[in-house]
């Protein structure tokens, strides 16, 4: 202990010196709250350590909590006790959490950086993906992914369809343990219009119509609750099928070289982003860390270590290679053409009023 | 207990198929942890014997996940918590719970049985309503993601053991000793460290190892309670097994079984050394 | 100190003349005796305070006041004061009139002027929705424009979302405008309240949580019965056998006991999973296909071998302990005169070990009613128990009054077991290796 102290001191007294005449600035530790794994490494490498490196009396602390984000964020505010200093969550969260007042209301164009050339934040960022109190970064989707190897080589499946064809692509599915997505994706299947899937949730009929869906499939479903676990599954073997974030797809087949494939087909695509606890205690911090990390190259950067779309406009031609495998990131992303063909665009609205319900049903849906 | 002589055809068939379901059952028990042992050092990221092991290749063997274990700093880090976590809530469950257990053992002791049940109620409370009740009360007094919240919870959850260990050695405990130093003019603090102490403190010991086990395998407070920067063992295993489940873990759990077969060895070294002490025949 | 004094008083005291027994100092023995004893007790209970005021603390106060929070319900009296006042004259039938629409702006323009981390209305949207789908997006989009909102206040209101016009949001505010609820009891029972008031079971296709509470109490005592069976033959050879040999073998029973729940637990993934050990083999062996891999994990069977394995010690130590005080010569003497083996055990051995079976019965079933890591890494859905429930609404579905209700209804139940297990054998009985 004295040891370190000692080390410490020196270290202070060694950097102290460096900087002669010029301001020492106290140390700050902030904690930043994210969803783990490959998409926590992607901020490390493309936010995290440069912006220490320009910062040294700036150290940040990962938290994997944003699986829990919202009720770490209540029950800080309740105690009046904010820890986490920054916080990546989804925009539907981030919109009762807004509506709560527990995190901070963002002025874009005042707190954020512009583009390069000038077009102020709140006309960078892509239309519809800023909030009140949300700031996004980038563009991600759920998609189906599969094994080809469980599947004979003339009948591989192709679409959302084909999750639902237990006859023709026999093997387990795994889903996620909640209805997001998977109730769209029934409807979707059954051959409703993606334009058509919310309108009909919003009513009993739709709801029942899903889940009659999802009855079809409901012996050969295993569930998983977090991110990192439907790829797991896969590489297991456990599965034939799994539906997943397509940044951890990416990263289980372009890093791991797992052999899966990707289908497109019927992408649920939506934002992801922070939000700034309110009265945390290093606000002046965090703000100056937001304008840097979410700058237009910042943002670019990102997609260099996990393939989701940022969300400015002005990066997507920054968009390059893989920092690591050298691979084209363009084809990679969910907004590439070839991959946008049948889009379902995530409803926060719905799921913000009916997610409470759909929840309950959902659980007595597995628990049948 | 021997076949006799005169047992019949049927006693023997019986003797023997009661034995084999009892070593099918041992094995049960000991099978899954024996099985990782070897499989921890297997050179593949498979949870399954490969070829090479099975002919004791030495390609087929590595200690690669051990590498990986004591070379990534969140494990280490981890190990750092749990130790700390562990000894300090050890230091504070044994001292609340032995002087408990000397005013429990006492026949004047008021409202015993009471006392005892609540006392003992943190082992018995499912650890999901203690975790809930703490998080939400951690959070209030500004000591939730810290140490000492950790630490008092696990406090909490230790004590029962110290106590139910303290007592049992208190049992057996020959008052006219105290009474004894007393008369021949000992104040009671040297009574207690020079009289009471030796005679107890295997039990001490034993509860304090139990306290240990208990912050040093516990999971459910410390994902409710603790932040990022107390991730435990358990807690880095956890992640492990939801998220990335690597052989990395089954090196983790080898040592962790070591661990526990230390302790184990421990305790009951201790216990009968306090048989002996208080002249216990072992039955 | 205490005992100190009862020496000072056996040598001291001498007898008076009258016949009344005094202390050296000349006081009474009988009230000096009284007095030491006091002294002893409250020697004794200061002894314990400091655990008792520590666990009374960090322990007990916390659970209380968890459970406080599945009666407590201040959202939409805090938020809505004038609303709720305005409401005691509605009938309950159509959508209130101008005067409660006014009340409700009023209420809306004095939450706009409180601070930002002081307004009601969020919480009471989160409030609100926990019993109307889509009440939350009609209180937080109203309080976007309520503010600007003329009279007459009843249409702006109702422009502004479709929900004000719907009878039933009205019901549930004048219903949740009291400080304490049993909403989240009702919930938590598969029932709701109805267009009267009154309690009826919900819709099927909503029904949860007394299916989990059952199955939970099924698994519970398919977990108990297993350790039974297995736990019955293995402490009866260990106590049958000579000392040094079921020393040995008892390591099989502690060794598990004693090694960390997540490596047990680790244990059995790498041994069920379809590419783990046993498939494996199996497969290694020609026993079975490749394709045809056995599922015995993230279900329900993953979670009974798992949780019979991880409890079964906690069922063969207290059968052992008792086990080990039974004399052989019992079932000897049965046996010489004329009863068969079998007979001799049902009829002899058998009773004797009850109290044992009784103990790590109660013991085994309290701990897995309330067990959480086990089913939340191996249980799947078919697997999962009430505790996953408990976690999944304090941590994702953030309805911590249902969690507080679920959650005292499971600690109801494991009290009165406890209480049992008490009477049983005795809180402080309880043997540990």
């Amino acid at each position: 202990m004295t040891f370190k102290i000692k080390l410490a001191g020196a270290s202070a007294a060694v950097s102290l010196l460096a900087m002669g005449a010029a301001q020492a600035q106290d140390p700050v530790s902030l904690t930043i709250v994210s969803w783990g794994g490959a998409y926590t490494a992607s901020q490390v490498r493309a936010y995290h350590e440069p912006y220490m490196e320009l910062n040294p009396h700036v150290t940040i602390i990962n938290d994997d909590g944003s699986a829990n984000a919202l009720a770490g964020l209540r029950a800080q505010s309740q105690a009046g006790n904010v820890t986490w200093d920054l916080v990546d969550m989804l925009p539907s969260d981030a919109q009762l959490a807004c509506d709560e007042g527990i995190i901070m209301q963002i002025d874009h164009d005042a707190m954020l950086a512009a583009a390069p050339d000038g077009t102020p934040a709140s006309e960078d960022f892509l239309p519809g993906s800023l909030g009140e109190c949300f700031i996004p970064q980038i563009v991600y989707s759920t998609v189906l992914t599969y094994r080809p190897d469980a599947f004979p080589e003339d009948n591989q499946p192709s679409s959302i369809a084909d999750l639902f064809d237990v006859e023709n692509f026999p093997g387990r599915r795994a889903l996620q343990d909640r209805p997001g997505t998977n109730m769209e994706w029934a409807l979707y299947a059954d051959g409703v219009d993606p334009d058509d899937i919310y309108d009909l949730l919003r009513t009993p009929e739709g709801v029942d119509r899903a889940f009659a869906k999802l009855d079809e499939i409901r012996d050969h479903i295993i569930f998983w609750t977090e991110g990192a676990q439907a790829p797991q599954l896969l590489a297991d073997g456990e599965v034939a099928f799994a539906t997943g974030y397509n940044g951890r797809m990416f990263d289980a087949i372009e890093v791991e070289g797992q052999p899966f494939e990707i289908i497109w087909d019927g992408q649920v695509v939506e934002w992801d982003g922070w939000v700034v606890p309110a009265d945390g205690n290093n606000l002046d911090a965090v703000m100056d860390y937001l304008y840097w990390a979410t700058d237009t190259q910042r943002l670019a950067d990102q997609a260099k270590f996990i393939s989701y779309g940022p969300a400015r406009a002005s990066s997507a031609a920054l968009v390059g290679e893989h920092a690591d495998l050298g691979i084209d990131m363009g084809p990679h992303m969910p907004t590439a053409p070839e991959n946008y063909f049948a889009p379902i665009v995530l409803d926060n609205d719905f799921w913000v009023d009916y997610g409470d319900e759909m929840r309950e049903r959902f659980a007595n849906w597995m628990l049948q | 207990m021997a076949l006799p002589a005169y047992a019949t055809t049927k006693d023997k068939v019986w003797y023997y198929t009661f034995r084999v379901i009892c070593y099918a059952i041992f094995f049960f028990l000991m099978a899954p942890i024996l099985v990782m042992i070897p499989l921890s050092f297997n050179a593949q990221p498979y949870f399954s014997f490969t070829r090479e092991m099975l002919t004791f290749s030495p390609d087929g063997y590595s200690i690669r996940w051990y590498q990986d274990f004591l070379t990534s700093p969140s494990w280490l880090r981890s190990i750092q918590n749990s130790f700390m976590i562990g000894i300090a809530s050890t230091a504070l469950a044994t001292t609340l719970g032995t002087l408990a257990a000397l005013g429990l053992s006492r026949s004047e002791m008021p409202f015993k049985g009471i006392i005892m049940a609540l006392l003992i109620s943190p082992m018995i409370v499912p650890l999901i309503i203690s975790a809930a009740g703490m998080f939400f009360f951690f959070s209030q007094l500004n000591i939730a993601q810290t140490y000492l919240g950790v630490i008092l919870a696990h406090t909490a959850l230790g004590t029962p053991f110290v106590i139910i260990t303290v007592t049992a050695t208190l049992v057996g405990f020959d008052h006219s000793l105290t009474r004894a130093a007393a008369s021949l003019g000992a104040t009671p603090t040297t009574t207690f460290f020079k009289v009471t102490m030796p005679l107890i403190l295997p039990g001490v010991i034993s509860g304090a190892l139990f306290a240990f086990i208990t912050s040093f395998d516990e999971i459910v407070i410390v994902l409710f309670v603790a932040g990022p920067e107390q991730r435990t063992i358990p807690r880095e295993m956890w992640s492990g097994i939801r998220e990335d489940i690597s052989p990395t873990i089954l090196a983790v759990a080898t040592l962790m079984v070591l661990i526990s077969t230390l302790l184990l060895v421990t305790i009951e070294l201790l216990r009968r050394r306090s048989e002996r002490i208080r002249g216990v025949t072992p039955s | 100190m205490a005992q100190a004094d009862a020496g000072a008083l056996d040598q001291n005291a001498s007898v008076e003349p009258t016949g009344r027994l005094r202390t050296a100092d000349g006081r009474p023995l009988k009230s000096a005796l009284r007095r030491a004893q006091r002294r002893r007790k409250i020697t004794a209970f200061l002894l314990v305070t400091p655990l008792l005021v520590f666990i009374l603390g960090f322990f007990v106060f916390p659970i209380a006041q968890m459970m406080w929070r599945s009666v407590d319900n201040p959202q939409v009296v805090r938020a809505l004061p004038n609303t709720l006042e305005a409401l005691q004259t509605w009938d309950g039938q159509d959508v209130p009139g101008e005067a409660v629409f006014a009340a409700l702006h009023a209420d809306f323009v004095a939450d706009a002027e409180r601070p930002r981390r002081d307004q009601a209305m969020g919480p009471l949207a989160v409030r609100l929705n926990y019993e109307l789908s889509a009440a939350r997006g009609a209180i937080s989009r109203t309080s976007r424009q309520a503010v600007n909102f003329e009279a007459p206040y009843r249409e702006a209101f109702l422009d502004s979302h479709r929900l004000w016009g719907q009878p039933e949001l009205w019901r549930i505010i004048k219903r949740e405008g009291r400080p304490l609820t049993s909403a989240y009891y009702v919930a938590a029972l598969d029932r709701e309240f109805d267009a009267d008031g009154s309690i009826v079971r919900r819709d099927e296709n909503r029904r949860i949580y007394v299916q989990l509470f059952i199955r939970t109490i099924l698994m519970s005592v398919a977990i108990t019965f297993l350790t039974f069976v297995l736990g019955f033959p293995i402490a009866y050879y260990l106590s049958i056998l000579p000392m040094r040999y079921s020393s040995l073998l008892m390591i099989c029973v502690l060794l598990p006991f004693w090694t960390s729940l997540l490596v047990r637990t680790s244990a059995w993934i790498v041994l069920l999973q379809q590419q783990g050990v046993i498939n494996s083999s199996l497969v290694g062996l020609g026993l079975m296909d490749d394709a045809n891999r056995v599922q015995m994990i993230y279900n329900m069977t993953g979670t009974i071998v798992a949780m019979t394995h991880i409890l079964l010690p906690f069922m063969v130590l207290p059968l052992y302990s008792v086990m080990r005080t039974i004399p052989p010569s019992y079932m000897r003497a049965a046996k010489s005169m004329g009863a068969t083996p079998s007979t001799a055990f049902r009829r002899v051995y058998f009773p004797q070990t009850l109290p044992g079976i009784g103990a790590g019965g109660v013991l085994v079933f309290i701990i897995s009613i309330g067990y959480y890591i086990t089913p939340a890494l191996v249980g799947g859905q078919s697997g999962r128990m009430i505790s996953n429930e408990i976690a999944r609404h304090m941590q994702q579905s953030l309805n911590w009054g249902l969690a507080a209700a679920l959650g005292t209804m499971l600690l109801v139940g494991v009290l009165v077991l406890y209480w049992l297990y008490n009477r049983l054998v005795g809180a402080d009985s309880l043997k540990l290796g």
